[in-house]
């Protein structure tokens, strides 16, 4: 059984501000992801791998396609889900490291990790205990996790957006360049917790443009090149 | 939670012949965060004041589900019946706090007055209660005997909050709750309104022309150009991949720092 199944997705910009000219970004982009598999988006920068992560997310909308999940038994097609059933496969079924940590004044790092358990109705303390864990096994300094991350370094930010990532158990998990900026005692860790991930049975799809680190955690690569739009003449 | 708390239907606010906002569906869920956004005049306040039973519509039905669990539609209430849901079950707050607070009786009394309303007579409790909420909203015990024009403009805005979330409302209005605040002020009252709607399970409805507070606080948004909807959907998806010129301009336009 697939965990997560992208069926003839296509997606195209139209730039209103610049006279409505059309950007085609892919089109039938098919691939399942299988339960405690790691599939790797490949291809150069621009060739869409990062929107078809953020259309699976649910953060951009599709032209046209399927991405199936299975969410609380059964299957949703996150494609055409309304805004609450996207919310509710964000909290229950579908986890998201991005590149960049989108702070929020004044909420310290570790309610930052902790709170997708807190919303999904873990304890609080029980959450903060899980983050500590994690921030400790990413190698961020204690003196930092009451501070919010707004002021951290990028690789900082990045290992407090892998603990928030990490910090769930969602049967897919999708993830950004999560080692874009780390050095390579954590990148080492990681990959660990990638390994753990898939051990677990979690399905992942990611883009690493790091090599090393891509031959550790793929078990198959999908070139995004496939997925090009032809344009029309 | 199986049923929405608000629901919408074709709501159209005419001044004379000049259109206010037309043709609004919508439903909100309870514990959902709903942001309504566009310029001065688009028509979000003329909505905002449909929505909470103070300018009736023109044509279209709001529909609300009562604690009692039925439906009512809000301009259909008695008298009595629309003062006990503003007062108790909804909160309101204004841009200006001086129109959602009374400036010349202390800061306890704005927040016990509203528990007085829901019958509260026990002046121990009253007192004790008020200050648990300025202590949530972070206003210092030592101040609740002080009347809210010795206040900041940040401490008011913080004091109509407390005012209006100490009956455990379960929909709040907002218009413009940080508008006319310094950055600094602004990003304090946005983390407390974050907490406390998330806190309590609120559900609320926003109206701001910053796209940044409607990331911050809320689930879905609503844009808005002359008195129309002209997109909606999941926050994050209408600001990083909006579809519609007019939204385009608007997400283009935000400064970057």
């Amino acid at each position: 059984m697939t965990a997560l199944s992208v069926q003839n997705l296509a997606k195209t910009f139209t730039m209103h501000l610049r006279d409505g000219v059309v950007l085609p970004v892919v089109a039938n982009v098919n691939f399942d992801v299988l339960p405690g598999e790691c599939v790797v988006l490949g291809g150069p920068s621009g060739a869409g791998k990062s929107s078809i992560l953020k259309m699976v997310y649910g953060n951009y909308g599709v032209d046209a396609g399927a991405i199936l999940l299975q969410h609380h038994g059964e299957i949703v097609d996150l494609a055409i889900a309304d805004p609450r059933t996207v919310l509710t496969l964000r909290r229950d079924s579908i986890g998201y490291v991005s590149q960049f940590l989108r702070t929020v004044p004044r909420v310290s790092a570790l309610d930052v990790v902790a709170e997708p358990l807190v919303i999904r109705g873990t304890d609080k303390s029980e959450a903060q205990q899980r983050a500590r864990d994690l921030l400790a096994r990413l190698n961020l300094p204690e003196r930092l996790w009451s501070l919010p991350p707004a002021t951290f370094s990028g690789g900082e930010q990045q290992r407090v957006n892998i603990a928030r990532g990490f910090i769930t158990d969602h049967p897919v998990l999708l993830l950004d360049e999560p080692t874009a900026s780390l050095d390579a005692t954590n990148r080492a860790v990681v990959v660990a917790m990638i390994a753990e991930k898939k051990a677990a049975g979690v399905a992942l799809l990611g883009i690493f443009h790091d090599e090393e680190v891509r031959e550790q955690v793929a078990d198959r690569i999908v070139d995004v090149t496939d997925f090009a739009p032809r344009i029309a003449a | 939670m199986t049923e929405p708390l608000l629901r919408v239907e074709n709501l159209t606010k005419y001044y004379g012949s000049r259109l206010g906002c037309a043709d609004v569906n919508f439903e909100l869920w309870p514990g959902e965060v709903l942001a309504i956004v566009g310029e001065s005049g688009s028509g979000k306040t003329t909505l905002l004041n449909s929505l909470s039973a103070t300018l009736e519509p023109s044509s279209g039905r709001t529909l609300y589900r009562m604690r009692d669990e039925q439906w009512r539609n809000i301009y259909e209430l008695s008298e009595a019946e629309r003062r006990f849901l503003v007062r108790t079950d909804w909160g309101f707050v204004h841009q200006n706090p001086a129109d959602g607070l009374r400036m010349t009786v202390s800061a306890g009394a704005n927040v016990g007055e509203r528990l007085m309303a829901v019958g509260d007579r026990h002046y121990g409790h009253i007192r004790e209660t008020a200050l648990d909420w300025l202590g949530r909203v972070e206003i210092a015990a030592d101040r609740i005997d002080d009347q809210p024009r010795s206040f900041s403009g940040g401490m008011r805005q913080r004091l109509q909050i407390a005012r209006n979330l100490v009956t455990g409302p379960r929909l709040v209005f907002m218009d413009e709750p940080t508008g006319g605040l310094d950055v600094s002020v602004q990003a304090r009252l946005l983390d407390l309104l974050r907490g406390l709607v998330g806190e309590l399970g609120l559900a609320a409805i926003v109206v701001t022309h910053d796209l940044a507070v409607a990331r911050l606080l809320s689930h879905r948004m609503m844009v808005m150009k002359d008195g129309r909807v002209i997109e909606a959907g999941l926050t994050d998806r209408v600001l990083d991949d909006p579809r519609e010129p007019y939204t385009q301009l608007l997400v283009s336009s935000i400064l970057q720092v």
